[in-house]
């Protein structure tokens, strides 16, 4: 592998962490879509989303991360996905900015709409939010219906747009998939799995804990029966593969399963995030543990990780055209330059240290369990 | 369906509309944040030094005001970086390899350093030491200057693009030289000029609250002592914002002769150039009859010359002459323009087509013409290439930006900059001589000057970006050729979406800060478990019905 062709897989691998990290912090998302069930009084529902209020910071940094991180290092991608999938895109985004909102707004005097309608935001949010996500990613499985022509930029006097969206759906024709709807079931499920595990883990309320508890399965089940149902249609899938020498895109039956025979270390990582999913929900379901959240949430960051690597690993077209199979995008057709992915790279070595300061900064903050009944907090949502 | 430059104008303008909404809606909150975030962290370090409960108190009552303004500015951040992408998606593989750099170190350097250490400067009063909540506010402080850096990188870039060479075989633009583009003369004069903005626009802001309370008698120590550092601070942020200021005239002039003829509403060149104080321009149709280009004005001879290019002899070219060329002071026409860069995309789209032909001898004539290594690709890329943008232009004239915007927005940022100045050295003055309460006229001045502080920004913003119209890169790319193919009914409905939800956003905002301000630091509630009124708490099983107890709530 030359010195290019090792840095668009190690942005790959970079992008699969981040979209990893982005499905553990969802939490914050399940959370929210929770805020009724668990929550019975309104004491309650501030006790939730002052815990909530500590993290959304971080998923919602995350996602702009991911975002900047896609445009910098496969800029072709995020051309083609976001100006094309222009209405999917947009309510994500949409159901994103009334979130940061209703933490900030909800508890202040005077907030115009009432606490009840920024509670509306974040169960909104908390719903929609992760569902499109999972919808959106799913797509790169399923693919858009685009044409990728350079050739256009020459169109002098007319359109010159390089990336042509060929349905007027403009991204909302993926939820027409049912592998998309899948996926995007199942994290939502996930969502709220993480957002169970995590109250066990922060609140130490006992009539929250138990509402938590007793929710935990409701949302196990489902997430295991969406996820099982988009992991199997998967590997029956037909994917889309470049040859590695005249990159020219081809597609080819049970493409991710010959993807995940090819990478044992990939299937071998794939099964233990899964098991270690499992294990979280089981710790939490017998013995209400409240480090549940810490293995399904290191799993969720194994397994999603996994999962985008079998997309764009082995010249596999990670976002396939399914208007012109040779538009289909792979790591090698989408990056950035190789310069420019040096200088990235040089940069991401400063992630230990984010990593790094964000658990100190956690760890410290954490060491009394927040919100006890009557533990009264100072600027708080 | 083949669509023309004209059927995609309404696109680009609905497209252009959009983020110009966003990113004035975005800079509404922004600057307040860069600012306030450094005048916390200065009042909680006397608290720190001190252990006076007082500067704990003020800085408390100042954060609340910040986090309300850095929530929707994160918001809005979000949807502007993905605007990059929804509506601009040919800009954005067009320099995505440039541009998106900045805003991917932007996320890791900057994003996580404010929202880890966010959450310990708002909850962390009572969980962590003093010095490392101290620490959080600093870093707070410090990187929503980092965030503001890269973007601005990123945006000084578009108007002086650097450090990149053209690939010819993935026809797009790619860094060669990170230094290059971080280290511009337009990067860094830009990045100071506005983050020093923002810091002038906080120092009015916490002036002009602090106002209020004295001019209601109420907290008067920390309005006093909040003027104070507030005014310190304002004073060398706005000198230095008008030195800065001052160096972007040079930038402006050597990078963007357009965007300062458009500032001047200089129409023919000169030497000796003056600098229009004040004046109001005459319509179009007036100018065109002779009849100059002011009803009247005020100007001071050979200022501009000397601005913008330090010789008040220098010529300075004006509108006409970047239109119709000038060929004794060697400037090309624009028509000249627009005929090179259409030879530059001819020769794009000569090698495009050899390439598929199987063509690789044409193939490799055509690409030795892009690269740069070679004397060759050096005499293309100055003679051709530098006016790609040009290629995709219809007329001349389509390189005038709104000459009246430009203009009127300059002189109301510039105006009002050398106002503040004036406004923090009075305070001051006033300040040290305890006299601050006795004029209460002036009181009423600052506070009505934070309105101004906003008005200052936005009109500095409309410069720098309305002034460098039609291009979304600097002379390559102009937004005809950057926007997204979509339906402009799509872009109609997401327009007036977002323009619902921040009109809801900015009033609930403006309510609340209202609120907050009128409460004062001690009353101002915030708390998670403030106490829930009887009714409520009836409606909610935990106080029996009809009991009395409480009833105060």
């Amino acid at each position: 592998m030359d010195t290019f062709a090792f840095l668009q897989h190690y942005w790959w691998l970079l992008m699969s962490i981040t979209a990893g990290t982005l499905v553990f912090l969802l939490f914050v998302q399940g959370g929210q879509g929770l805020l009724y069930s668990v929550g019975r009084n309104r004491e309650e529902r501030n006790r939730i989303v002052a815990s909530l209020g500590r993290k959304w910071e971080s998923t919602f940094t995350t996602l702009v991360v991911f975002g900047g991180a896609f445009f910098a290092s496969f800029p072709l991608f995020y051309s083609t996905s976001f100006g094309g999938a222009f209405y999917l895109w947009t309510l994500i985004l949409f159901v994103f900015v009334i979130q940061a909102v209703a933490y900030e707004f909800r508890r202040k005097p005077d907030n115009w709409l009432g606490e009840k309608t920024y509670d509306a935001f974040l169960l909104v949010n908390g719903l929609a939010g992760a569902f499109l996500l999972g919808v959106a990613v799913g797509t790169l499985f399923t693919g858009g219906h685009f044409i990728v022509d350079r050739a256009n930029l020459t169109r002098v006097g007319g359109d010159t747009a390089i990336s042509q969206w060929t349905t007027s759906w403009r991204g909302l024709e993926a939820l027409a998939d049912y592998r998309n709807l899948a996926l995007g079931l199942a994290v939502l499920f996930l969502s709220r799995v993480l957002g169970v595990q995590y109250f066990l883990n922060d609140i130490a309320d006992p009539a929250i804990r138990k509402r938590s508890r007793d929710l935990l399965l409701k949302n196990a089940i489902p997430f295991v029966f969406f996820f099982l149902v988009f992991v199997f249609s998967l590997m029956f899938s037909t994917g889309y593969a470049a040859d590695p020498v005249t990159g020219t895109i081809r597609p080819e039956s049970y493409r991710y399963w010959h993807n995940l025979l090819a990478m044992p270390a990939v299937f071998v990582l794939l099964v233990s995030g899964v098991v270690s999913v499992l294990t979280g929900i089981f710790l939490c379901w017998k013995k209400g543990s409240p480090k549940g959240i810490w293995y399904s949430g290191i799993g969720t960051v194994m397994t999603v990780t996994m999962l985008f690597l079998l997309a764009g690993y082995r010249h596999t077209a990670y976002y396939p055209s399914l208007a012109d199979a040779s538009s289909s995008l792979t790591i090698a057709n989408s990056s950035s330059g190789r310069f420019t992915l040096s200088v990235m790279s040089a940069v991401s070595l400063l992630i230990p240290v984010i990593v790094w300061y964000t658990w100190y900064a956690w760890r410290k903050m954490g060491k009394e369990k927040s919100l006890r009944p009557g533990k009264e907090e100072g600027d708080a949502y | 369906m083949t669509l023309s430059t004209a059927d995609l104008m309404p696109l680009v303008d609905w497209s252009r509309a959009q983020f110009a909404m966003t990113a004035m809606y975005h800079w509404i909150f922004v600057p307040l944040t860069l600012g306030l975030g450094f005048l916390c962290a200065i009042m909680e370090t006397f608290y720190y030094r001190t252990g006076n409960e007082f500067w704990k108190r003020t800085t408390r009552f100042w954060m609340r005001l910040f986090g309300i303004n850095f929530a929707i500015g994160v918001a809005t951040g979000l949807i502007l970086e993905f605007e990059f992408g929804t509506n601009w998606s040919n800009y954005s593989y067009f320099v995505g390899d440039i541009f998106g750099a900045p805003l991917a170190i932007e996320g890791i350097t900057a994003f996580f350093l404010e929202a880890t250490f966010f959450a310990v400067m708002f909850f962390g009063w009572d969980r962590v030491s003093k010095g490392f909540h101290l620490t959080a506010t600093w870093m707070v402080a410090f990187g929503a200057s980092l965030s503001a850096l890269w973007i601005l990188v990123a945006n000084a870039w578009m108007q002086y693009p650097v450090g990149m060479t053209f690939n010819i075989e993935t026809a797009r633009n790619e860094m060669t030289s990170f230094w290059d583009v971080l280290f511009s003369p337009v990067a860094i004069n830009k990045f100071f000029h506005t983050v020093l903005s923002g810091y002038v626009l906080s120092a009015v802001f916490v002036a002009g609250i602090s106002a209020w309370f004295l001019l209601r008698r109420r907290e008067e120590e920390l309005a006093r002592k909040s003027i104070g550092i507030a005014s310190v601070f304002g004073l060398v942020c706005s000198l230095l914002l008008a030195t800065s200021g001052d160096r972007s005239g040079v930038e402006v002039a050597r990078h963007q002769p357009m965007k300062l003829a458009a500032m001047e509403a200089l129409y023919d060149g000169s030497r000796e150039a003056g600098l229009t104080v004040f004046g109001v321009l005459r319509p179009e149709a007036e100018r065109a009859g002779g009849k100059g280009n002011y009803y009247f004005s005020f100007e001071v001879p050979g200022l501009l010359s000397r601005i913008g290019y330090r010789d008040p002899q220098a010529y300075v070219a004006g509108i006409n002459d970047l239109v119709k060329g000038n060929p004794e002071q060697g400037i090309l026409s624009a028509a000249e323009k627009m005929e090179r860069g259409r030879t530059a995309i001819g020769e794009l789209a000569r090698y495009r087509q050899a390439r598929k032909a199987g063509d690789e001898r044409t193939a490799a004539e055509v690409a030795a013409l892009f690269d740069t290594g070679t004397p060759q690709g050096r005499e293309f890329l100055q003679e051709y290439f530098r006016y790609f943008g040009y290629g995709y232009l219809v007329s001349p004239e389509d390189i005038v930006p709104n000459v009246g915007l430009v203009f009127y927005s300059f002189r109301v940022m510039v105006g009002l900059g050398f106002f503040f100045i004036l406004l923090f050295a009075v305070n001051l003055w006033l300040w040290k001589r305890g006299r601050l309460e006795r004029y209460r006229w002036w009181l009423r001045i600052m506070l009505w000057s934070i309105p101004l502080a906003y008005l200052a920004g936005m009109a500095g913003w409309v410069v720098a970006e309305v002034g460098r119209q039609p291009w979304t890169i600097q002379d390559l790319l102009p937004t005809v050729a950057s926007v997204t193919r979509l339906n402009t009914s799509a872009v109609i409905v997401t327009f007036f979406l977002f323009a619902v939800l921040f009109a809801v956003m900015l009033v609930a905002g403006a309510m609340i800060m209202r609120k907050q301000i009128r409460l004062g630091p001690d009353e101002s509630t915030g708390s998670v478990f403030p106490r829930l009124s009887r009714k409520r708490r009836e409606k909610d099983g935990e106080a029996p019905a009809g009991s009395t107890e409480e009833k105060r709530d």
